[in-house]
């Protein structure tokens, strides 16, 4: 177990570097670097040389990359918003509480739905529940969240009025008060993540049910429900977890749009806001944030994994 | 002379030629790959309903506005947001624009990326895929770790940024979509190039002369088009996604020259106006165009993967 935690870790720790390089490219694509876009249109060339001087920008990559990264690995310093004069840090501080709490509520309901619903389909494959499920998960599949979320909203709140609409979401505080104006949001994003999630729990139950050792336990005489419950389920859900680990980065995309839709103010309304008044720190940072998320979140995932599956430390 | 010493008179009519009796040539009426694959294709009735439903959008954006004339240019202030009617089949607009004209036009731009960065992103991931897949090694390793790392970044996010700083013009748009979408091709052409490259044609080829390249261009690749076209209907319909993402989000192009998504956006901020028709149709079509391909990508991979193929 050690030898694979620390190759795993390894491992992460590599792919940290590599996003790292491509979001400092990334930094250098801005339309006439970074400066331009502090000072704005009425820089003259001198105050461009300034602080181009000023911020380091005059050395050369390697230098720039190295002071970019030990602001970023030892003060986690995401940088300073050109036109908020606010911190990266302090802008995501304000908004990354309910876009957590979006994606955790999702997460949980989507394992929570899509687990039975697979095993439903598993237990009665090739029947009508089970055509009729997987037509359901494939359009629901190719359904995209903002098409999906914006239909929710017309028939949930314009059309039948069964949710109030609210003022804008912008705190943790009123993330967690208000109930009600979490359904539709989870819901979107629930909706698009079973249709994935529960196909892939199917295929999970149908190959641990061809394993010897079920039909070990039925020799046994074990019940069809133990057999079922308590062995095939039971191992079934062990790749799951990687489907976790998989899926966070359109998890977190698809929170983005919902915040845009359900008019919350999360890390996803910041990007966007950000991206639209050119202020490229802020989406370079939550970029770099998300990223960062999704390495840990598939490390956790993949350690799991190893933790409840003995083969994967071998391997 | 030779001739004759083949066709010896003791040899007899039934013998069968000697390429059938080695089961090089096809016992029954000889069917190309293409046929066969066409043939499974169409037993798909999904797969040709979305072959229409895709040829229809492509006939109605590319040659509709031949036929149809709406307005989709200027304010018409006496027409605004009308509903769906004689005159206007899908009604108008915020600025009395016509709502299927605009359609058509959009479809136009939402297509035609659609398509230019699905492709794009399937040569790129092709050619990657076959250099790591054939070169191997620790240059094979550290292609692909750069790829597991990049996946990591929520696409979404690196669209935004990446519109957002490159400009948004259609060029920017196609790069950048496609710039986003080709790992999973990667990952599977990798897998048949490891797989193809230790067959015994690569090494024919290899003795003769043959360098890298030409292994690469006219062995490998050939052999892995089947995995390519199939990724290719799937990373269109990603790509049409993404634009509209893009759109939706109003980092798209700008209007009048907006795609599908762009149109949807406009349409559903006036959501409580209750102006479907701004909303429903845009939003459809892309819902349309993503399914299809995705239907015609599992035919198309039943189709080309002989394995699954029950004859």
């Amino acid at each position: 177990m050690t030898t694979y935690l620390i190759r795993r870790f390894f491992q992460s720790i590599v792919t940290l570097f590599i996003v790292s390089i491509a979001t400092f490219g990334m930094m250098h694509l801005m339309p006439n670097g970074v400066v331009r876009g502090m000072l704005g249109q009425r820089a003259t060339p001198q105050t461009i040389a300034e602080l181009t001087h000023r911020l380091g920008l005059d050395q050369p990559l390697y230098v720039q990359y190295w002071r970019w990264l030990d602001r970023l690995v030892v003060h986690f310093d995401l940088g300073t918003s050109y036109q908020k004069s606010q911190t990266v840090n302090a802008l995501l501080k304000e908004d990354m509480g309910q876009s957590m709490y979006i994606v955790g509520l999702a997460l949980f309901f989507t394992i929570v739905i899509s687990v039975p619903v697979g095993v439903l389909q598993a237990t009665r494959r090739n029947s009508v529940t089970d055509y009729t499920i997987t037509t359901f998960s494939f359009i629901g599949y190719a359904i995209p969240v903002f098409f999906l979320g914006v239909v929710l909203r017309d028939l949930f709140q314009v059309q039948f009025h069964l949710i109030p609409i609210a003022k804008q979401i912008d705190s943790f505080h009123a993330a967690f008060s208000q109930p009600d104006q979490m359904i539709l949001p989870v819901a979107t994003l629930v909706i698009s993540g079973v249709a994935g999630y529960s196909r892939y729990m199917r295929s999970s139950m149908l190959d641990e049910i061809t394993q010897d050792y079920v039909r070990t336990a039925i020799a046994k005489g074990a019940t069809k429900r133990r057999v079922l419950y308590r062995h095939v389920l039971r191992n079934a859900m062990i790749p799951m977890i990687t489907l976790v680990g998989l899926s966070l980065p359109t998890l977190v995309g698809g929170a983005l749009l919902v915040e845009q839709i359900f008019n919350i103010q999360g890390i996803g309304v910041l990007t966007i806001n950000a991206a639209l008044s050119s202020d490229f720190v802020i989406v370079l940072g939550t970029t770099m944030l998300t990223a960062i998320v999704t390495i840990l979140g598939s490390l956790v995932a993949d350690i799991s994994y190893a933790a409840l599956d003995p083969r994967v430390r071998l391997t | 002379m030779d001739e004759i010493v083949v066709e010896s008179p003791g040899q007899g009519d039934n013998i069968p030629p000697t390429e059938q009796m080695l089961g090089l040539e096809p016992t029954e009426s000889a069917r190309s790959m293409f046929r066969r694959g066409l043939e499974v294709f169409l037993e798909n009735r999904l797969a040709v309903v979305a072959f229409g439903v895709l040829v229809f959008y492509v006939l109605m954006c590319f040659f509709g506005p031949l036929l149809y004339h709406g307005n989709t240019s200027h304010v018409q202030m006496d027409e605004i947001t009308l509903p769906p009617g004689p005159s206007h089949p899908l009604g108008t607009d915020q600025n009395g624009v016509d709502e299927l004209g605009k359609l058509m036009k959009a479809g136009q731009i939402s297509l035609e990326i659609g398509i230019a960065s699905g492709v794009l992103a399937s040569v790129i991931g092709m050619l990657y895929g076959a250099i790591a897949g054939y070169v191997g090694g620790w240059v094979d390793s550290i292609m692909m770790r750069t790829i597991d790392a990049l996946l990591s970044i929520p696409l979404i996010f690196a669209l935004i940024y990446l519109a957002s700083t490159l400009g948004r013009t259609k060029t920017v748009f196609i790069m950048v979509i496609a710039l986003t979408s080709w790992f999973s091709l990667t990952r599977l052409t990798r897998g048949d190039t490891l797989t193809i490259k230790v067959r015994d044609y690569v090494a024919a080829c290899r003795m003769m002369g043959g360098r890298s390249p030409r292994i690469i261009f006219r062995h490998i690749l050939p052999n892995t088009i089947g995995t390519t076209i199939v990724n290719t209907s799937l990373s269109i319909a990603n790509s049409v996604f993404a634009l509209s993402v893009l759109s939706y989000i109003g980092l798209g192009l700008q209007a009048p020259n907006d795609d599908w998504g762009g149109m949807f956006a406009n349409g559903s901020s006036y959501l409580d106006q209750n102006y479907w028709w701004m909303i429903y149709p845009p939003g459809v079509s892309i819902v349309l165009i993503i399914i299809s391909c995705n239907f015609i990508g599992d035919a198309l991979r039943d189709a080309f993967e002989t394995r699954l193929q029950k004859r």
